[in-house]
């Protein structure tokens, strides 16, 4: 039997919230017949609509979190789709080694990580969380199909496929070894723009990612911390127990004389000469995790983010949008810029060579107006809007950069022709349809 | 020698929390239950967290043919050994009132079955002289309500027992804990709506290894329901007959 629970499911940015009706499977025996009624979800930490589906089911995938096999010869590990991908930080880095690819948040799932094909500071070097798959278990109206790199079409849908073209039961990950247990990280002070830009290209570092200060303006527009770094064997303190934020914080917790004052203060604390350290793992990969439901910091209308990727030439189009932005005032404390390597070829996974921007901006109306501004330039400029940031955006514009989208839309109608597995996100954008 | 816990009913969402804290710290886990290959998946889970063993052993609460084995793994695994009961189940009261042969089994899932393991066990820890018995009950077992009453009188049954038992293997330097749960977030209760203070299964997990470390008799989790029921339970029957909570 299958409980159902009434829920608000809301995106992270808490902005889009829908209604469901919420089953949590704790065996895959149930999946087949979950299958066919409603889409999965993992974690939640898309911050638009991609995980939710207002008026209707969904089947929430976080209870499914074990280690099903691990080759300890190769760092092969099959996992449930509700795998945290923090969890296996956790449990391998000690034992050497790690996932090769990793978002900002150790929440995000495996299910989540292949529907969002996600990738990390180190995607110059090794590409999207896809690229290191060896398979993946979907199962497609009740029946499970094993599919790996080599199945073609449907693997390429998969990866980055929001969900679409089956749910996914349970992949196995490729991890690397490892040998240290901590990070070497060196920050150094970029100036402006310019410089900012200049570090990055010419970074040798595994891990490569920009804080961008986005209240700087003028002279200074684009400055920001570049943070390089390498894994490094070493001693770690233990972890701090998470704090939470306990409620909604008032509008004035992020207002913009707070996040000016906040970001200078994270500027200045680099010394102008650089500096390196070690950090724990987890808080060089999850720096913002340590704090719970930081989302509520943004009050109840909470926030949307921004992200999108434009081709290397276009870096003065970029520019130009972190100027908007920065003139506008409309704080973010948490910006990020990131020079991404080449794309792998999955319909719809986000990267691109190219630049990628991240700012959060508090959901108001010029927030809106901003970021409509945003997708507008970034399409001028031929890049790309990250899906597992969007809540705005307008399908038209989305189809037109991702050319791809025909093609994931046809494994999409093999594998789920009634459309049951469409979310919010999938209907706002019209995704089932050709432009 | 490290800790064994033998977890009855280890395919219940908070017996999987639970042995997940407990793997991660290298413990031996005995996991009884009924679906074997739920068990099997989740030995390969806890040996990958770090438990020092993980052996699925059939176990049946209705069927006492099945505890021997259960105690023998756990004996032939070594280290001290402890026992954690989360075996139980709530059909609607109205599926009692219509099929009255589910009483046995409610009574024997919460309460008998559990019960006769411990007394099979009991020699065993009495002779060990540590170790730890953890039973859960519930807040139901403390007032008999309208919508689950036989439920809550298992629960009750169970929870005087232990209580008993505490008394017996305090004596010889074992521990009883009993816990008291309110509504969690698991298989249990899914598909009920509306109710209060719903805590989830790592949560209560924590809490459950917390009191044992601390050695508490009785732990109510979360803990509002200690406050809570210690009003309702002096709620006069005259009054409480008439009241549906
Ligand atoms: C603080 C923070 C930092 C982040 N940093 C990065 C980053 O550096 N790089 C990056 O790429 N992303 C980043 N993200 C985005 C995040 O990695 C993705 O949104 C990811 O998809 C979240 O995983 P989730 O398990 O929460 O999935 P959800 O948000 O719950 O779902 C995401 C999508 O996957 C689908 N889905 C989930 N599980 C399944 C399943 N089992 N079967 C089928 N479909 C499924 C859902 O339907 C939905 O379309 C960040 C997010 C946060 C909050
Ligand atoms: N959830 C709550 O709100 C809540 C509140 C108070 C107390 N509790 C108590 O907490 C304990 C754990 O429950 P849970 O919430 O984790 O729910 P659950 O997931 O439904 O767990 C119940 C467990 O009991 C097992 N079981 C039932 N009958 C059995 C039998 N005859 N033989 C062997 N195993 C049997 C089930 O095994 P199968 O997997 O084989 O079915 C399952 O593992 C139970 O004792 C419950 O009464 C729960």
């Amino acid at each position: 039997m299958t409980g159902w629970r009434s829920e608000t499911v809301t995106g992270w940015g808490r902005a889009k919230r829908s209604e469901c009706q919420v089953a949590r499977p704790e065996t895959q025996s149930g999946l087949p017949d979950l299958s066919v009624a409603a889409p999965a979800i993992g974690n939640r930490r898309s911050y638009g609509d991609a995980a939710l589906n207002d008026g209707g089911k969904l089947i929430d995938m976080t209870g499914l979190d074990r280690i099903l096999a691990f080759d300890p010869e190769i760092g092969e590990v099959e996992v449930e789709a509700g795998m945290p991908l923090g969890t296996l930080v956790r449990l391998y880095a000690p034992r050497g080694w790690l996932p090769a690819v990793l978002p900002g948040t150790g929440f995000a799932t495996v299910g989540g990580a292949v529907a969002m094909d996600v990738h990390g500071k180190n995607h110059h070097k090794a590409g999207s969380f896809g690229d290191h798959l060896t398979d993946i278990t979907l199962i497609q109206q009740g029946k499970a199909r094993r599919i790996t790199p080599k199945s073609g079409a449907i693997w390429k849908a998969t990866l980055g496929g929001l969900g679409q073209t089956g749910l996914i039961a349970r992949a196995t990950l490729r991890m690397k070894p490892v040998s240290g247990r901590a990070m070497l990280v060196t920050e150094r002070r970029a100036m402006n723009w310019a410089e900012h830009l200049r570090l990055l290209d010419s970074s040798k570092a595994t891990y490569v990612v920009g804080w961008i200060d986005c209240t700087a303006t003028g002279s200074a527009l684009g400055r920001g911390i570049v943070e390089e770094a390498e894994l490094t064997p070493g001693l770690t303190p233990p972890p701090k127990t998470p704090r939470k934020v306990p409620f909604d914080a008032p509008p004035a917790a992020l207002s913009p004389p707070v996040v000016r004052a906040f970001n200078a203060a994270y500027y200045t604390r680099v010394p102008a000469h650089g500096r390196t350290l070690v950090r724990p793992l987890d808080a060089f990969f999850f720096p913002l995790d340590k704090i719970h439901d930081w989302n509520r910091l943004y009050g109840k209308r909470g926030f949307h983010q921004f992200q999108c990727v434009v081709p290397l030439a276009q870096a003065d189009a970029l520019r130009a949008m972190l100027d908007r932005i920065a003139r506008t005032g409309q704080a973010s404390p948490l910006a990020v810029l990131k020079r991404m390597g080449p794309g792998n070829g999955n319909y719809l996974s986000f990267p691109m060579e190219g630049y990628t921007l991240a700012v959060d901006l508090p959901n108001r109306p010029q927030a809106e107006r901003l970021i409509a501004a945003l997708y507008a330039m970034t399409a001028e400029a031929g890049g790309r809007i990250y899906l597992a940031k969007d809540a705005l955006a307008d399908g038209a514009v989305i189809k037109a950069m991702y050319p791809d989208h025909a093609k994931w839309l046809g494994q999409v109608e093999k594998a789920d022709p009634e459309g049951r597995l469409a979310t919010d996100m999938i209907r706002r954008l019209d995704l089932r349809r050709l432009p | 020698m490290s800790d064994t816990w033998i977890v009855l009913g280890a395919t219940s969402t908070i017996a999987g929390a639970f042995a997940r804290k407990l793997a991660e710290r290298g413990d031996g886990l005995i996991l009884a239950g009924r679906r074997m290959d739920a068990l099997d998946a989740m030995a390969t889970d806890l040996t990958e967290r770090g438990a020092s063993r993980a052996e699925p052993v059939s176990f049946d609460a209705r069927d006492p043919g099945s505890f021997a084995a259960v105690l023998d793994a756990a004996q032939a695994a070594g280290g001290t050994l402890n026992v954690a009961v989360f075996v139980g189940s709530m059909p609607e009261q109205s599926a009692i009132d219509a099929d009255p042969a589910l009483v046995d089994g409610v009574i024997a899932d919460s309460f008998t079955g559990p019960t006769r393991f411990l007394t099979l066990a009991l020699p065993v820890l009495e002779a060990q002289g540590k170790g730890t018995v953890v039973g859960v009950g519930s807040v139901a077992g403390d007032r008999g309500r309208l919508g689950n009453y036989v439920y809550g009188a298992a629960k009750a049954g169970f929870a005087t027992y232990l209580s008993g038992l505490r008394n017996r293997l305090g004596r010889a330097g074992v521990h009883v804990l009993t816990v008291k749960p309110g509504p969690v977030d698991t298989a249990m209760t899914r598909g009920m709506e509306g109710l209060p203070f719903m805590a989830q299964p790592e949560a209560v997990a924590d809490d459950i290894l917390r009191a044992v470390a601390k050695g508490t008799n009785v732990l109510y989790t979360k803990r509002i329901w200690l406050p809570i029921m210690m009003v309702i339970r002096a709620i006069p029957e005259r009054v409480f007959k008439k009241m549906e909570i």
